[in-house]
Formats: C-alpha cells, sequence, structure tokens
C-alpha cells in the first residue's frame, strides 16, 4: 500500500486533516468576530486616546513652529556665547510674522515658562517693531540688543534653542519635581516647592495603608460569613452588597455626615466623655477622613474575592489539623491561613489598584492634606488647563496601575474576577 | 456559633473577640447608610440632628425637603433624574449588546489570544477613573460629542462592557454547549439557536450584567464631569456640585431615593444570581 492510501479522506474526497485545519480556522473566525465589534469600539474610544495622551504630554511643536527660521540658524551656534547676527535676524522676521498673526503672545508665555522675564522682553520688543523703530538696513543684532539688556545675556538664547526639539520631557520630569536647567542638564527643585512628590508618595501611603485596614476588616467578616450556615450568611451578606452597590457619592455623602464636626461621631465621642464638647477633633477635610471613608467604600472589594476562596475550603480540614494535634491558632495558622491566600492576594490587588486612582471621595473629604494623585490631575485638566502636564501625570499613574494590573493577572486571571 | 462546652476559655475569649470585631465590622459597613434617613427627614436646614430630633419630636421631621426635591423653584433634579435614566438605559442597552457578543466569542475554545484580548476588554474596569475621564474627553472633544448625550453614552458603556464581559464569560463557563450542537443537528441555523437555547440559559447572566452597566452608568461621575454640560447634568453631578458648594439637606432627600433603588436592584440581582446558579445545575 502507499502511503497515499493511508490518509483518511472526508467523504469530498480532502485529506481529514486538511479539512478539520479548515473548520478549525473558520470557528477562530467566528469566535473573533464576535469580540470585534467591541474591541474596535474600544480600540477607537479607548486605546488610542490614551496613547494620544502620550503625544500630547510630550508634544512641544508650537513653539517649534513658531520660529522655524531661528531654529535653522541656530543648528550652526555653538551655544556658549551670544549668537550671530544671523540668528538675530532670523529671530526678528520670525517674530514679525507672529506679530503680524497676532500670536506673539502665545511665544513670550511659553517662553516665560522655560525662563523667568521673556514675558516683558518679548513685549518690549513687540512695541518697538510695531512703532517702526528697527531699521532692518543696519545691524539688528545692535538694535534687539538695545531694547532691553537681557537680550544680551546668553542665559535667554539657550532657553530659546533648549525649546527647539518638536519632543520634551519636561512634562514628566515636572512631575517628579525636576527641570531642565540652563546647560540642559536635569535638576531637582527647591525642598520647599517639591509638591509632586509629596502628592506621590501620600498617594501611595494611604493606598497601601487603606489595602491594609480592607484586609484586617475584611478577613475576619469573609471567614465568618464563609463559615456560617448559609440562612444567617445570607442576611449578613445584605450588609457587604448593600454599600457595594448603592452610589459612591451616597457613601461619601454619609462620611461627611458622620465625621463633620458637630458630627455623629463626634457627638458619640462627647458622650462617652472621650472628648471635651469644645474640643471636637477635626476628622474630615484631612488624611482621617480619607482613610476612613475609602476603607468602608473598598471593603467590598476585599470581602468578595475572599469570601469567594474560603467558601471553597473545607471545613474538615480545620478538624483535621486539630485531630493531628494542632491548637486551634495552629491549625488556622499551618492549614486555614495558606490555602487563602488566592484570595488575599486578589482582595489586595483589586483594593490598592482601585484606591491608588481614587479621586471623588479624597476630593470630598479629603481637604488639602488628604488629596491624591488623582485631584492633582484634575486640578490641571480644569483650572489651569495644562493638559499636556494632566496627560504626562495620567500616563505616569497608568503605567503603575499597569504593572500592578500585570502581576494580578498573571496571579489571578482577569477572567476570575468575581463580582456579587 | 455556638461554642462546644470543652472549649478553653482562652479560645473562648479569642471567639467573643472575634465575634465583637466581626460586628464592628458590618456596623461599620452599614450603619454610615442609615444615618442618611433620619436626616433627610429633617426640619432645619443643617446637616446634623437637632435638639427636637434626638428628642423625637414629631416637629422636628418634615417631607419639606423631598417637596423641595421635587417641587423646588429652579431646581436641577428633575432635568438630572431625566437625564441619568436616558443616559444609563442607553448605555446598558448598549453594553449588554457589546459585551455578550465578546463574551460569546471569548467563551468558544478556538478563540486566538484570549488572555490578551481579555486583559484589554476589562482594562476599563481597572484603569483609573480619572485617566478614562481624561482620554475619553480628548477623543469626544475631536469628534465633536463633548456636551452631548451620545458622547456621554458612549463613555458610559465603555466602563459598563467589562461587567457584561465578566458576568456573561462567568456564565457561559458553566454551559453546556452539547445543547446548541444538538439544536444544530436538529436543523436551527445560528441565529435561531442562539435566540431559543442559549440567550434563554444565559439571561441571568446578561442582565446582572446589565444591572451592573446600569448602575455604573448611574453612578458614574468622573468622566460625565469632564464631558457634560449644562444640560447634560446627571444625579450624581448634581450631588458633587451639591456636596461641593451649598450643602442642603435636598441631597439627603435624594440620596435616600438612591439607596432605595439600590436596594431594589440588589434584590433583583441576587435573586438572579440564585436562579442562574439553579439553572447551571451549582449547589451551594
Amino acid at each position: 500500500m502507499s502511503s497515499e492510501t493511508k490518509q483518511i479522506l472526508t467523504t469530498d474526497g480532502i485529506p481529514l486533516e486538511v479539512s478539520l485545519k479548515k473548520a478549525e480556522k473558520k470557528n477562530k473566525i467566528k469566535a473573533f468576530l464576535l469580540v470585534a465589534p467591541l474591541l474596535l469600539f474600544l480600540f477607537i474610544t479607548y486605546v488610542f486616546p490614551i496613547g494620544e495622551m502620550f503625544t500630547r504630554s510630550v508634544d512641544d511643536k508650537m513653539i517649534t513652529n513658531m520660529l522655524p527660521k531661528t531654529f535653522k540658524a541656530m543648528e550652526k551656534w555653538d551655544g556658549k556665547e551670544l549668537p550671530s547676527e544671523e540668528v538675530f535676524a532670523s529671530f526678528y522676521s520670525d517674530y514679525k510674522i507672529l506679530i503680524e498673526n497676532q500670536t506673539q503672545g502665545k511665544l513670550g508665555q511659553r517662553l516665560n515658562k522655560e525662563k523667568n522675564g521673556f514675558n516683558s522682553i518679548t513685549k518690549k520688543l513687540m512695541r518697538q517693531i510695531k512703532r517702526n523703530k528697527i531699521d532692518e538696513s543696519q545691524s539688528i543684532k545692535e538694535q534687539i540688543m538695545k531694547t532691553h539688556k537681557r537680550w544680551a545675556n546668553v542665559e535667554y538664547w539657550q532657553a530659546i534653542k533648549r525649546t527647539a526639539p518638536p519632543y520634551t520631557m519636561a512634562k514628566y520630569l515636572k512631575g517628579m519635581d525636576m527641570y531642565f536647567a540652563a546647560d540642559g542638564s536635569i535638576a531637582q527643585v527647591d525642598e520647599d516647592r517639591r509638591i509632586h512628590r509629596i502628592l506621590w508618595l501620600r498617594t501611595l501611603e494611604i493606598a497601601l495603608f487603606v489595602t491594609i485596614f480592607c484586609f484586617l476588616m475584611g478577613y475576619p467578616i469573609a471567614h465568618l460569613l464563609a463559615t456560617l450556615p448559609m440562612k444567617y450568611s445570607n442576611l449578613l451578606m445584605i450588609c457587604v452588597l448593600l454599600p457595594f452597590w448603592t452610589s459612591l457619592l451616597v457613601r461619601t455623602a454619609s462620611w461627611m455626615i458622620l465625621l463633620q464636626t458637630q458630627g455623629v461621631v463626634n457627638d458619640f465621642f462627647v458622650m462617652i466623655g472621650l472628648v471635651a464638647d469644645n474640643n471636637r477633633p477635626e476628622m474630615m477635610y484631612n488624611k482621617v477622613g480619607t482613610y476612613v471613608a475609602m476603607t468602608q467604600i473598598l471593603l467590598p472589594f476585599m470581602v468578595l474575592p475572599l469570601y469567594s476562596v474560603m467558601k471553597t475550603i473545607s471545613p474538615s480540614l480545620m478538624r483535621a489539623g486539630k485531630s493531628l494535634g494542632g491548637t486551634p491558632f495552629i491549625a488556622f495558622w499551618k492549614v486555614y491561613f495558606p490555602l487563602t491566600i488566592p484570595g488575599i492576594g486578589a482582595g489586595c490587588l483589586l483594593v490598592f489598584i482601585l484606591a491608588i486612582g481614587y479621586y471623588i471621595t479624597p476630593a470630598l473629604v479629603g481637604g488639602a492634606s488628604g488629596t491624591l494623585i488623582s485631584n492633582q490631575i484634575a486640578y490641571h485638566m480644569k483650572t489651569t488647563l495644562d493638559w499636556s502636564f494632566a496627560s504626562a501625570m495620567g500616563l505616569m499613574l497608568l503605567s503603575g496601575v499597569l504593572v500592578i494590573y500585570w502581576i494580578y493577572n498573571k496571579l489571578v486571571g482577569v477572567d476570575n474576577i468575581k463580582l456579587g | 456559633m455556638a461554642l462546644p462546652s470543652y472549649t478553653e476559655t482562652r479560645y473562648r475569649i479569642w471567639h467573643y473577640f472575634y465575634i465583637a470585631v466581626c460586628t464592628f465590622v458590618f456596623f461599620f459597613l452599614i450603619a454610615p447608610l442609615f444615618v442618611i434617613f433620619p436626616l433627610s427627614f429633617n426640619a432645619e436646614e443643617f446637616l446634623v440632628f437637632s435638639e427636637g430630633m434626638k428628642k423625637l419630636d414629631p416637629d422636628a421631621f418634615s417631607f419639606r425637603w423631598y417637596h423641595e426635591m421635587v417641587y423646588g423653584t429652579k431646581n436641577p433634579w428633575g432635568l438630572a433624574a431625566k437625564n441619568s435614566f436616558i443616559i444609563a438605559i442607553f448605555a446598558t442597552i448598549g453594553s449588554i449588546i457589546l459585551g455578550t457578543l465578546a463574551a460569546l466569542g471569548l467563551s468558544s475554545r478556538h478563540m486566538p489570544y484570549k488572555g490578551l484580548i481579555m486583559a484589554v476588554l476589562i482594562s476599563p474596569m481597572i484603569v483609573p477613573l480619572i485617566i478614562s475621564g481624561v482620554a475619553i474627553f480628548f477623543f469626544m472633544a475631536k469628534v465633536g460629542l463633548a456636551a452631548t448625550h451620545t458622547g456621554i453614552v458612549m463613555a458610559h458603556i465603555i466602563l459598563g462592557t467589562p461587567f457584561v464581559v465578566i458576568t456573561v464569560t462567568a456564565t457561559l463557563s458553566g454551559f453546556d454547549h452539547s445543547v446548541t450542537r444538538a439544536a444544530s443537528s436538529l436543523g436551527s441555523n445560528p441565529v435561531n439557536t442562539f435566540m431559543k437555547i442559549t440567550l434563554p440559559l444565559i439571561l441571568p447572566g446578561v442582565i446582572s450584567g446589565g444591572l451592573f452597566a446600569f448602575v455604573t452608568s448611574f453612578d458614574e461621575v468622573v468622566v460625565v464631569l469632564f464631558l457634560a454640560g449644562l444640560e447634560n447634568t446627571t444625579i450624581p453631578v448634581q450631588m458633587w456640585t451639591g456636596l461641593r458648594e451649598q450643602l442642603s439637606p435636598t441631597i439627603l432627600a435624594v440620596a435616600t431615593c438612591l439607596i432605595v433603588l439600590s436596594t431594589l436592584i440588589l434584590v433583583t440581582a441576587e435573586l438572579l444570581r440564585r436562579r442562574s446558579e439553579r439553572l447551571r445545575g451549582i449547589n451551594r
């Protein structure tokens, strides 16, 4: 028999292997087509815009487009001494065009961010040009330097040269309280102005402690829920699920009522004589408020994964541990606790991820000392309108979250997230 | 949790300590919600219990703020409630359709790159809302959908689909695929099989995912704050402004209504979950 006849054929004469592969491929395409609409939708409206945040955060083309001739002329300049007549002349002609288009103000503002004092000298130069005081037939360098002595300072020209590349990492440095110094090296801002580093550390600290508090409070009740008979545990489960389903703002509002100076918690403290009536502690608009409210709000996210793991642990394991001579503590520590570690991992990572990006609750009960990095991002989006800085900070936060998400995916698997 | 009579004293103490801790945590979880009820019937304008309320004086209680919520002059709650419901309903429908289709694809054993795609589809739930808000705002502003209902609905579909994907995938994990094969072998076309066989079986999962999507949209404030104009205000946005600016007990009246709503949703979700487990033959 030849090898060909050995091959199994389907009824229409095609080798079975080929036919199976074809069917497999068809199934693959079918499965993918079902996912495609959502995937496409998310890519267009969500994933690409997040990528766009990156372009926005490093974008510095505005000034590159404003001074094209200047930057071209500056290519030859070594950046050590005052630039040549050619650079001054190119700058003059670029600036004249900006004045004609009435966009010179933006240039002044942008350069002022690079080096203080630019705004006033560009304005002064503009007035001279508008009054036709600059004679183009004579040395423009001399005339520009005459309008203000700062134009003769090489540091200002170095600052212009620094803005030449269309991309900049300056916003990321700013997010870590650093900046490009005059010679292009990276320098730290003064110690008393390092606000962002404090915010990052505080965000980490609050997320970490909220996770620990949630674990310490969530573990006992998850254990109780998993070991109680069904009819009691169902009732108690409502205590976990009702806050979970209730509006975040409602829960934050209730904490604002409880924690205010004349609030219920303080009333209670006064009643049991813990504090004096005229010396009620401030529990809101500071870290305490953020800790308490966030712990209560995120607690269900700790309890639910723990519960679903503990539910699968057979009670006979603890009995076996005890019957083999372990005290209840040892049986718990050596038998029960190790089995709950997957649930602990899932719950802690989930709470930490959610806590690190929290915005609403800290903004309402946090005050100045309890706000997180998210609040700073919102502040730059809405108030200062520095969108590229907000994007840069957002992406720095996102990269941290994605690392934890990756660990979570490795340890727990996203398809194992349990809801309710 | 009665202890056996031979329990040593130190374990007895430990056990009562454990019960006390659990009681405290349950109280910590649920009590804050109950502060809102009595205060929403406050006759005065402050968000604290008045002397009259502490003495249970009937004059200290009133429906004043509920009246204010419904009939108050220049009050934003009517418009906000209307917007919230419209946006949440459309966002839920969109999330259910896209999410269920994706879950069906993901549950197929032929799906390529399952883990990676799942991670992308779930990401809107994990990425901090503020970042989602910024990104979605940039997109909507570029395509001219900022400050429109359509834009907000689309944003909420993004945020709601992960829940539908998760619940429907979970339902499908216990799904017996031989029933759909049986339907096909009896001559049913795929659409018919889906409508008559698959959908009724996974319906509890779809609805509970839909409830999550509804609540997510109904409760969502960060993204709406970026996207909404004055015309698109929603209940959470109004509460946010109220809590930041003029603290009035009207907010507590609204909050009470929201707690009642969430209780209803919780009961529905719980009943659905049990039904789904019964249908799939999981006994717990």
